[in-house]
């Protein structure tokens, strides 16, 4: 008797939830004067340690933008979702973000798992992702914008400067990150490029630990055993949670930074933020930006951030400091504002052909260009040291930006590979930029 | 150049202005006025000079440039400041002034700097009358052998009484003198490196018996390898020692922590049946309890600064035992005799509880900084360093078990709580109040994981999420443990953090730790009830 | 839930298998028809973007049937179907990885992340899967395998209760952390994705993702009339009585192992088929999958729909997840307390879950009925 009236109920049930997500997709679409900019960063699980002040950089740049008259004569509207740190609910709710809440624009991910997870997603929907992080490389898509670094404009210059006689003339190297992509594809690299200047595999040590590792005790004392053979640097790759515990394993077992430097590619000011740092004197970071770079964009970004804070009453309130992703969504929020100004549509298409070679001037002290061949930037490469408030003294900058290398030379792999979105090129991967016939709607996908 | 390469870098970086150093001695005033220089090329080639000099007038201003007490001003003036950050110094007169700190810098240092200035500070430190600056210092020129030290070194040994002190200088004199032209001295050094050296001077030993391609070795004479040889089998005898007890104090170390976060799930769990998914987040409020009374202090006991803790610790314990006495009375009670519907409700908490304080604090980790007596470790054996919050952690888990054995077995309450979890209607007829027993009990259990939460706060992040990743671990110690028993939850956290860290070197840190979990699956199957099983109401169920 | 043990009918009624048929007929005929049929703007139309989120919470429906049969019907609770769940999907990857063919970055015959560990060859694990067929087996087999390792050796131990719903969550954890390892050689933490065709048809077309959604309804058609079958039968009453009085049932001559083992393996072997159809349509398969707290979370749909009913499970999992698809758009900040809410009400007011919270409003409605919910242990 019951089972029937069961199923009655699950099948209403199941219509009815059908029903409301129609009726959300339906409520959605009706709205034809904004322009709707889709947020697609986790704000629970493991990665909303990151990921929520990038959300809130892209709410601020929504609002002062607003506050300018908007764009095309319309508000910008943010569609804000979680998804959650959970990888396939990433593209689920990027779908989601596309198709039912027709956005023009997305600003999303962190991890490079997210990011693959997304990546069909826009390429089917043609979409257009803003992608903040410095990352792997070995990619460039289409739909994609890297507003992040590339493994040559953070860990090769960090690397030749741990060389040079300023960073300690290191000749033993260990490299340490948390067991992914990014870790493995930098250290991969840097492995070709260190054999290249001549160190030899035996005075190189790989160590990986999985995500959330918290207990570096063994770990540390292993490399102050393998620094004891020389001159040694520490390139540290090791991912958000699992920096406090490894920081703090190294200033109880008293590693110094004169004797080994880390050099950090995941650590920056938000980071620091969770350890006392007084220990930690002179350790390194290598970014495209922090937050004590010193120029007139950068305090006006600063100043915002704060009056930000200040107004919404986020928590942490004046301990909130800016960071290099956060500059990387400052630039990228700009560079999509001014080529949707320059094409006088949010028409995906147009806006990425507008993108390319867009120009901001950026906090980081220097006018960024969008690369239009592989739609990354040319970044400056700054490097800093920890110091006993929690930033970084800068050590160390290129002369100007530098461009980023989609494919990385130093993989043999992927040394001859090119990417080239420049019209009429439709090339994110291939060994010759190919040219396309068909317009530019029918999405080459990664080929 | 064939020296070893470490010896190659510090020599180089040492001389680096020996070489265009002028005939005549430099000027003092001119050298200690470089140290304030805006380029750090000048401060480098100022503290060479100084070097030269070993004039111990400038220390003080070379520990101010050290601390970033240095100021200059545009007229080549230099200036210390003390720690108020107040009383400015000249540097050269050392007379007290009156200057306006907005006109002054502060000259920036890196660490190329720094390892210049740390042994140049420790040579002239070596006179310190404290015996703890003179170790110090000695260590320090342990680390950094170079030959503009070894007179001062000599000198100092003259006049060093205290042994420990003596025995590093040595050591630092050794390391120079192993760079000597003269055999008899390298043969000497050798012989003192075998005697006091570990293993930061092996690989300088080992460098001496390499070949270069046409056969000949880096050491010249026989006999000076031939000691360099058994030196080198002596530092690696006490090294393996010296190993093996590092990875027993790891584990001792990992196993106090895997005690602390489990502890309080040994009680709500264990004794009470609860299973208690929202305990990772008792952790949790323990650990932002430290933040806030961090914080607290900061406001209002700045001086105290350092003795948080002691307000922390109760502070903990009370808040989470009222946030579980509150949960138990508000949810649990309802749901005794059902466990496996308190992993649902408990799950749901914890949910809740995470996300409110991400929504008060953000989500971003907050910082809790060790208080400055627990910063640091000691050098218990040769590279094995105990961090004092690991020694710390360490006795406070065995406070804590020896606290919460004598309040279960010593006092009435204990006896309460094993009488209702043993036979709650039998309890209930002998006139105890089992609803407030359980509500107490779940509000011990839950303090306790309160104070696990400040231990972690110690040596982790502090997080919205730090609960999640002690979550398991503390189920698995509990369950290896036997369901019910705190002794036995003691004896699995040894264990499984003393194996966890002797296997770890082996197979690395992520295949040591599936293995112990595989050990774990199969240990159970050995002793379906964990270590000790127990009769309680979770055994009935 | 007294009918269950008295006999068959009440699942086997004429009514009941009516709208079975009728739910079999909005699922898996109107919705696709709704989707594909109208104009892009008509207000009929089903939007793109629904039908792969349906499939995905039909794949949850058949791990929530899973798990419903051994926590529901015998009492154990596990808190490790995610990894069967996850290995199944993994089998499925294997495949889509291996069809990809020489399209992938590298544009090599091996997957994408082997060229990128300077791998040379395919490992001997990965032999087979470029065959459909080969794949899908593997995809029941190997959760079937591990199932009854694990089970063997845990049921024959007599392990029961919390201590087994801790030790499968060990599983699941140490599995995790084997297969985030990059070395271990299945993409680590990125997993298998990218995936770009299945059967040789493109994934990204619209009619595929029907078509994958049309499968999968069936799928858990199919697995409901099994999981319908087993606990009506014989089998599913010792089943029960396992739950209910295990030692009881041993006196009585019967060895319960068996029976244990037999349904621990096939629930098994469901979630294996629940993730092979999984991972097409969401499009990646990561170890994340086999984390402690998602296989919690599958015991959570179970909880919140009604355990020991079998509707209740596909229900629970299609409401929590239709919740929680729902509120991280619509309240992305404060979805969390919707959820954990949610789970703390359900146990307090509901502990059979809604389904038998409903069945209590309508015995009430009927005003003839004494209390029928709160008597009952089901608990081992």
């Amino acid at each position: 008797m019951k089972t029937k009236n069961q199923l009655k109920k699950i099948v209403c049930g199941a219509i009815a939830v059908a029903l409301c997500l129609g009726a959300a997709a339906a409520g959605a679409e009706d709205d034809d004067d904004t322009i709707k900019v889709g947020v697609l960063h986790s704000l629970s699980g493991t990665m909303a340690i990151s990921e929520t002040s990038l959300k809130d950089t892209v709410l601020m740049m929504i609002e002062e933008q607003n506050a300018k008259g908007g764009v095309l004569g319309k508000q910008l509207e943010a569609v804000v979702v979680d998804p959650a740190s959970d990888w396939p609910l990433f593209a689920e709710k990027a779908r989601e973000l596309i198709a039912v809440h027709d956005v023009d624009v997305v600003f999303g991910c962190w991890t490079s798992v997210s990011r693959k997870s997304v990546l069909p997603v826009f390429e089917e929907l043609n979409g257009l992702l803003f992608y903040p992080v410095q990352y792997e490389g070995e990619e460039s898509s289409w739909n994609v914008f890297y507003t992040g670094a590339a493994p040559n404009q953070q860990a090769i210059p960090a690397v030749e400067y741990l060389m040079s006689e300023d960073g300690g003339g290191a000749q033993r190297w260990v490299l340490l990150g948390t067991d992914y992509v990014y870790p493995r594809t930098t250290n991969k690299i840097l492995r070709y490029f260190l054999n290249s200047k001549g160190v030899k595999d035996s005075d190189i040590m790989e160590e990986y630990t999985p995500f959330g590792h918290s207990d570096y005790q063994t770990i540390v004392a292993n490399v102050k055993k393998f620094a004891a053979g020389g001159p040694t640097a520490v390139v540290s790759t090791i991912n958000g949670d699992s920096n406090v515990p490894f920081y703090k394993e190294l200033a109880a077992q008293g590693i110094k930074a004169e004797d080994i430097p880390v050099v950090a590619f995941s650590v920056g000011e938000e980071e620091l933020r969770g350890i006392d740092t007084a220990p930690l004197e002179g350790h390194l970071a290598a970014w495209n930006y922090f937050q004590s770079i010193d120029n007139p964009t950068n305090q006006a970004f600063i100043e915002q951030w704060k009056q930000y804070v200040k107004d919404n009453n986020l928590p942490g309130g004046d301990e909130r400091v800016t960071n290099d992703p956060m500059e990387a969504h400052y630039i990228g929020f700009k560079m999509w504002v001014q080529a949707v100004e320059q094409a006088k549509t949010t028409d995906v298409d147009a806006v990425r052909q507008a993108l390319s070679g867009q120009v901001v001037q950026s906090p980081s002290g220097y006018p960024i260009t969008m690369d239009g061949k592989n739609h990354h930037l040319h970044k400056p490469v700054v490097i800093g040291e920890v110091n006993h408030e929690g930033q970084f003294d800068i050590v160390w900058a290129t002369d100007g930006p530098i461009r980023a290398d989609a494919w990385s030379p130093h993989i043999p792999d992927s040394a001859s590979k090119v990417a080239d979105w420049s019209y009429p090129h439709l090339c994110g991967n291939c060994s010759e930029p190919k040219i396309s016939h068909s317009g530019a709607k029918s999405s080459p996908a990664s080929q | 150049m064939k020296l070893p390469g470490f010896m190659a870098i510090v020599i180089t970086m040492a001389f680096a202005g020996v070489e265009v150093r002028a005939e005549e001695a430099p000027d003092f005033n001119e050298a200690l006025q470089g140290l304030g220089s805006k380029s750090r090329t000048t401060i480098l080639k100022s503290i060479d000079q100084l070097s030269e000099l070993n004039d111990p007038r400038s220390l003080s201003a070379l520990e101010a440039l050290l601390g970033k007490r240095l100021r200059s001003d545009d007229h080549d003036g230099l200036f210390i400041v003390d720690e108020s950050g107040e009383i400015f110094v000249d540097a050269l007169t050392g007379e007290e002034v009156r200057v306006d700190p907005d006109s002054l810098k502060t000259p920036r240092i890196n660490n190329r700097v720094r390892r210049s200035l740390k042994p140049l500070i420790a040579r002239l430190r070596l006179r310190n009358p404290d015996v703890s600056i003179r170790l110090a210092a000695a260590e320090e020129l342990e680390n950094r052998p170079s030959a503009d030290a070894a007179d001062s070194i000599r000198l100092a040994l003259e006049e060093e009484s205290d042994q420990t002190v003596r025995n590093v200088l040595e050591v630092a004199l050794a390391r120079i003198e192993l760079k000597s032209d003269d055999p008899q001295l390298r043969l000497g050094a050798v012989e003192v490196l075998g005697e006091h050296g570990d293993r930061n001077q092996e690989a300088e030993l080992v460098a001496l018996l390499d070949q270069n391609e046409d056969g000949q070795f880096a050491e010249s004479d026989p006999a000076v390898r031939e000691a360099a040889q058994s030196a080198i089998q002596r530092i690696q005898r006490t090294a393996f020692l010296n190993d093996m007890a590092g990875h027993f104090f790891y584990g001792l170390s990992l196993a106090s922590v895997l005690l602390l976060a489990a502890l309080g799930l040994a009680i709500t769990f264990g004794l009470m049946g609860v299973i208690n998914m929202a305990h990772g987040e008792m952790l949790m409020l323990g650990a932002y309890t430290t933040y806030v009374v961090i914080g607290l202090f900061e406001q209002h006991l700045l001086a105290w600064l350092d003795w948080y803790l002691l307000i922390a610790v109760p502070t903990a314990f009370l808040v989470c035992a009222a946030v579980g006495m509150l949960l138990e009375r508000g949810v649990i009670r309802f749901l005794y005799g059902r466990p496996l519907e308190t992993l649902l409700a408990t799950w749901g908490i914890s949910l809740v509880l995470i996300q409110t304080v991400r929504l008060t604090f953000g989500a971003q980790n907050v910082e809790v900084a060790n208080p400055s007596w627990l910063s640091g470790g000691y050098e218990i054996l040769s590279g094995v360093v105990l961090p004092w919050s690991r020694i710390a952690i360490v006795m406070f888990s065995i406070t804590t078990v020896a606290v919460v054995w004598w309040l279960l077995q010593r006092t009435r309450l204990g006896l309460y709580v094993r009488a209702v979890t043993q036979n709650r209607e039998m309890a209930a007829g002998l006139g105890i109040a089992t609803s407030r027993i359980d509500m107490l009990t779940f509000g011990l259990g839950s303090g306790i994981a309160g104070l696990g939460g400040v231990a972690l706060s110690q040596v982790g992040n502090v997080g919205p999420e730090l609960g999640r990743s002690y979550i398991v671990d503390s189920f698995m110690v509990v369950v290896l443990g036997g369901v019910g028993n705190i002794m036995g939850t003691v004896v699995a956290a040894l264990g499984l953090g003393v194996l966890n860290k002797f296997l770890e070197p082996v197979s690395g840190a992520v295949l040591g730790k599936i293995f112990v979990l595989g050990f774990l699956i199969l240990f159970i199957q050995r002793r379906p009830q964990g270590i000790f099983a127990l009769k309680g109401r979770a055994a009935e169920a | 839930m007294p009918e269950l043990h008295t006999g068959r009918h009440p699942m086997h009624s004429a009514r009941a298998w009516w709208l079975l048929a009728c739910f079999v007929a909005i699922a898996a005929v109107m919705v696709p028809v709704f989707n594909l049929v109208p104009d892009e703007d008509s207000i009929w139309k089903l939007p793109d973007f629904l039908i792969p989120l349906f499939g995905k919470f039909i794949c949850y429906a058949i791990v929530a049937l899973a798990i419903d049969l051994i926590w529901g019907y015998a009492g154990i609770l596990s808190l490790g179907h995610g990894v069967f769940f996850a290995l199944g999907g993994y089998a499925m990857g294997m495949y889509l990885m291996r069809s990809i063919g020489t399209e992938g970055v590298y544009g090599n015959e091996l997957p994408d992340f082997m060229v990128f560990l300077d791998w040379k060859e395919l490992p001997w694990f990965w032999y087979g899967f470029e065959y459909f067929a080969f794949a899908f087996s593997m995809a029941l087999v190997v959760p079937g395998a591990l199932a009854f390792g694990f089970g063997w050796l845990a049921f024959r131990s007599r392990i029961t209760g919390v201590y087994f719903s801790i030790i499968t969550q060990a599983m699941t954890f140490a599995f995790m952390l084997l297969f985030f390892r990059n070395d271990t050689g299945f993409g680590g933490n990125n997993g298998l994705t990218d995936f770009k065709r299945i059967l040789g048809i493109s994934l990204q077309e619209p009619g595929t993702r029907v078509g994958l959604y049309v499968v999968s309804v069936i799928a858990l058609l199919g697995t409901y009339l099994a999981c319908r079958y087993i606990v009506c039968s014989k089998l599913g009453r010792l089943v029960t009585a396992v739950r209910d009085a295990e030692t009881k049932l041993r006196f009585t001559g019967y060895d319960p192992l068996q029976y244990k083992l037999f349904v621990w393996t096939f629930s098994a072997v469901l979630c294996g088929l629940a993730g092979a159809l999984y991972v097409p349509q969401v499009g990646i398969i990561n170890p994340s999958e086999m984390q402690p707290a998602n296989s919690i979370e599958m015991a959570i749909w179970v909880a919140v729909g009604g355990r020991g009913t079998l509707v209740g499970a596909v229900a629970g999992a299609w409401l929590v997840n239709a919740t929680k698809s729902w509120f991280t758009v619509a309240a992305p900040e404060t979805w969390l307390y919707v959820l954990g809410g949610t789970f703390i009400l359900v146990t307090l007011f509901a502990p059979r879950g809604l389904v038998g919270l409903l069945e209590s409003v309508r015995l009430r409605g009927r005003a003839d009925s004494t209390s029928p919910t709160g008597s009952e242990e089901v608990d081992p």
